[in-house]
């Protein structure tokens, strides 16, 4: 019989049960809430006369549609304040902990749950937000899922869910300088595009993959969603060890040693069999940006967009009408198009490492005028941690505007938008019609590359800079 | 949620011929700060649907009375992006029972399922043929079997299987619900995590 998965050891370890011909019920250890997408799931099992099953296996923190400045105030959108409120309530109701607005673990989801040290390898994750997959970087399997979900999850610590198809992307090589996590998940789904990896559990391989640090693991995983695929995920190693060691709800002493050694048997089998496999050479990879109106369409920056003729007939709609959005040209160069705001946040490069990196390059140096800068953290511990590594002073001097933790305008929810017509250069996850404000036009791209545009007010490729 | 019995439609239908069409465009995120389930019809499609000044644009398929019919015929990976089942809300409440297209992101599909909506899978072939028998009229009419499995241009009798899994389907049929199959193997989850 041929060996396993690194995904089959996770997944078939949490099958309580299988219904024939339909889904299996999957058991979560770890369940994620937000003020989003979870208080219709508190009125459906309350209209049943449930209380939550497992309130201790699930963690709440508000981030979607929280203001980024003036925390401290009340929310003054009522909706919003109203969101967040009903998440108080419901966590209060049923005993769930709640990290509210002014905790010092508060930020996006998919930030807190590693930098907490919730996440850990070999676990089942779940959350009311795509982007849960971010936390297969652990080697855990980690998805998001819908409210009917989240309310299966709150009234039973279980779901429903057909077991997916396994993927595996190789990427072997060394990635040359000024080439990051982002531009090799931008690569892959410029490669598979925005539908290649549905119906898949992607796991990234390779010695591309084992030379990045945590941060960069999460970028990768975060976004393998935008593939089309249920999630992403790597197999733990020393790095991951290392990460989560001394973390606030990590196992700690003997516990963690032990916790390792169980931890080093989540990897795949040498003859495990993947339903589909990619090979990239890392090598081929240089700073990517986004031209279109979904996350498949990326270039290389130093390229040009392409033509018609090189695109697939059945992309060929959305293609010439996200050209027409874009106001780009087939054939256009990349490079030079002036950008009017730069935004570094969000749940794929809002960790302290990209705004390290960010800092780096723009130390002595000053935005570009025609660019407003936004810098936002991912938690309320990357803020301080940015505070006390002199981050902040760094780059208020080189013009950035500092927010505080939530999602921002990855999504703009909040006052986070970006003005119609507008340009945006985003190290965020979606460049979808109107993602970041009503008529706004994005462009997703690396920490790097968003340091270098924001300094030089257009498109650049950073590798020319370094 | 428990959904109404799903069995046989009969129906014209929306076509909306754009490929990788993304949840922020059934329902963008600014929409999304209720905390019901109800409403979210006003604003699917909200910005292809309504100009800035929120007036109708003419040219959107929703707003051409040519249109109607509670199924909505949409290009290949329709649904892709956020998790977000304000997307499937928005298309039940708007008052459709049926997506139809040629591929379907993921978790649009579980949350069309948990919501009484059919998302129908059918070959890229057919689907053009859909497109092309609503153009040449848009009074085509669809008629849908779930029993069967089966959906027919009912003009010309051209019909198509589509997949689903057994579970889902009889959970449409009846109005089941997924929450009560997981409340009824409560005993089941409690033995397993005595085991682990």
């Amino acid at each position: 019989m041929a060996g396993k998965t690194l995904f089959d050891k996770v997944w078939d370890a949490y099958v309580v049960d299988e219904i024939k011909d339909g889904p299996s019920v999957v058991y979560i250890d770890k369940h994620l809430i937000h003020e989003v997408t979870s208080p219709q799931a508190f009125a459906g099992i309350e209209k049943r006369g449930l209380k939550v099953f497992r309130p201790e296996n699930t963690v709440a923190t508000p981030d979607h549609n929280i203001p980024t400045i003036d925390q401290h105030l009340e929310i003054r959108d009522q909706l919003s304040r109203f969101q967040v409120n009903k998440l108080t309530e419901n966590c209060d109701r049923h005993g769930i902990t709640l990290y509210g607005l002014n905790h010092p673990f508060q930020g996006i989801v998919h930030v807190i749950g590693p930098e907490l040290g919730i996440t850990q390898p070999g676990m089942t994750m779940v959350c009311g937000d795509s982007h849960t997959s971010t936390h297969g970087a652990f080697g855990s399997v980690a998805f998001g899922i819908g409210t009917s979900e989240v309310e299966m999850v709150l009234a039973t610590q279980c779901i429903l869910q057909p077991k997916p198809k396994k993927m595996r992307i190789n990427i072997e090589g060394k990635l040359s300088t000024g080439v990051s996590a982002k531009d090799i998940i931008l690569y892959v789904i410029s490669k598979i595009s925005t539908s290649g990896g549905t119906g898949h559990f992607i796991e990234f391989a390779g010695s591309a993959i084992r030379g990045l640090s945590m941060e960069g693991r999460m970028t990768v995983c975060n976004m393998s969603i935008e593939s089309g695929a249920r999630g992403g995920l790597i197999a733990p190693d020393e790095t991951t060890f290392e990460y989560i060691k001394g973390r606030e709800f990590a196992p700690k002493g003997g516990d963690y040693d032990a916790a390792v050694e169980k931890w080093k048997k989540l990897k795949t089998d040498e003859d495990a069999v993947f339903d589909k496999e990619f090979n990239f050479d890392a090598t081929d990879i240089e700073p990517m940006i986004t031209y279109g109106t979904n996350p498949g369409m990326g270039a290389k920056i130093k390229d040009n967009i392409p033509h018609e003729s090189e695109i697939e007939k059945s992309e060929l709609n959305s293609y010439q009408k996200s050209l027409k959005y874009m106001g780009f040209q087939a054939g256009d160069k990349i490079t030079g198009k002036p950008v009017d705001y730069v935004f570094v946040g969000s749940c794929t490069n809002g960790r302290i490492e990209d705004l390290r990196v960010v800092a780096e390059f723009v130390k002595g140096k000053k935005k570009a005028e025609n660019i407003t800068a936004w810098i936002v953290p991912g938690s309320k511990q990357v803020e301080k941690q940015a505070k006390q590594e002199g981050i902040t002073e760094v780059l208020e001097e080189a013009g950035f505007k500092l927010r505080q933790p939530g999602c921002s305008a990855c999504l703009a929810m909040n006052d986070d938008k970006i003005p119609e017509g507008k340009l945006a250069v985003a190290t965020s996850n979606r460049n979808f019609e109107g993602r970041q404000g009503p008529g706004s036009r994005t462009m997703l791209a690396s920490p790097l590359t968003a340091a270098a545009i924001a300094v030089t007010g257009t498109i650049v490729d950073p590798k020319t800079m370094l | 949620m428990p959904s109404e019995k799903f069995t046989y439609i009969e129906s014209s239908a929306v076509p909306i011929n754009i490929e990788n069409v993304d949840t922020d465009q059934i329902i963008p995120a600014r929409f999304l700060k209720a905390t019901t389930r109800d409403g979210f019809g006003d604003n699917l499609f909200r910005d292809w649907r309504f100009d800035k000044n929120d007036q109708p644009k003419v040219d959107f398929v929703l707003n051409n009375e040519k249109y109607n019919g509670n199924i909505l015929v949409a290009g290949k990976n329709f649904g892709s992006g956020s998790s977000r089942e304000h997307a499937a809300w928005a298309i039940h409440d708007y008052g459709f029972k049926v997506v139809v297209s040629s591929f379907f992101a993921d978790i649009f599909k579980n949350n069309a399922l948990n919501n009484g909506v059919l998302p129908i899978q059918v070959s890229s072939e057919f689907l053009e043929i859909i497109f092309n028998e609503i153009e040449k009229d848009s009074d085509t009419s669809f008629t849908i079997d779930l029993g069967k499995q089966e959906i027919t241009i009912s003009t010309t009798g051209q019909k198509e299987v589509f997949e689903i899994n057994s579970y889902k389907k009889e959970c449409l049929l009846n109005g089941y619900d997924d929450i009560d199959y997981l409340l009824n193997i409560k005993d089941k989850i409690e033995v397993f995590e005595k085991r682990n």
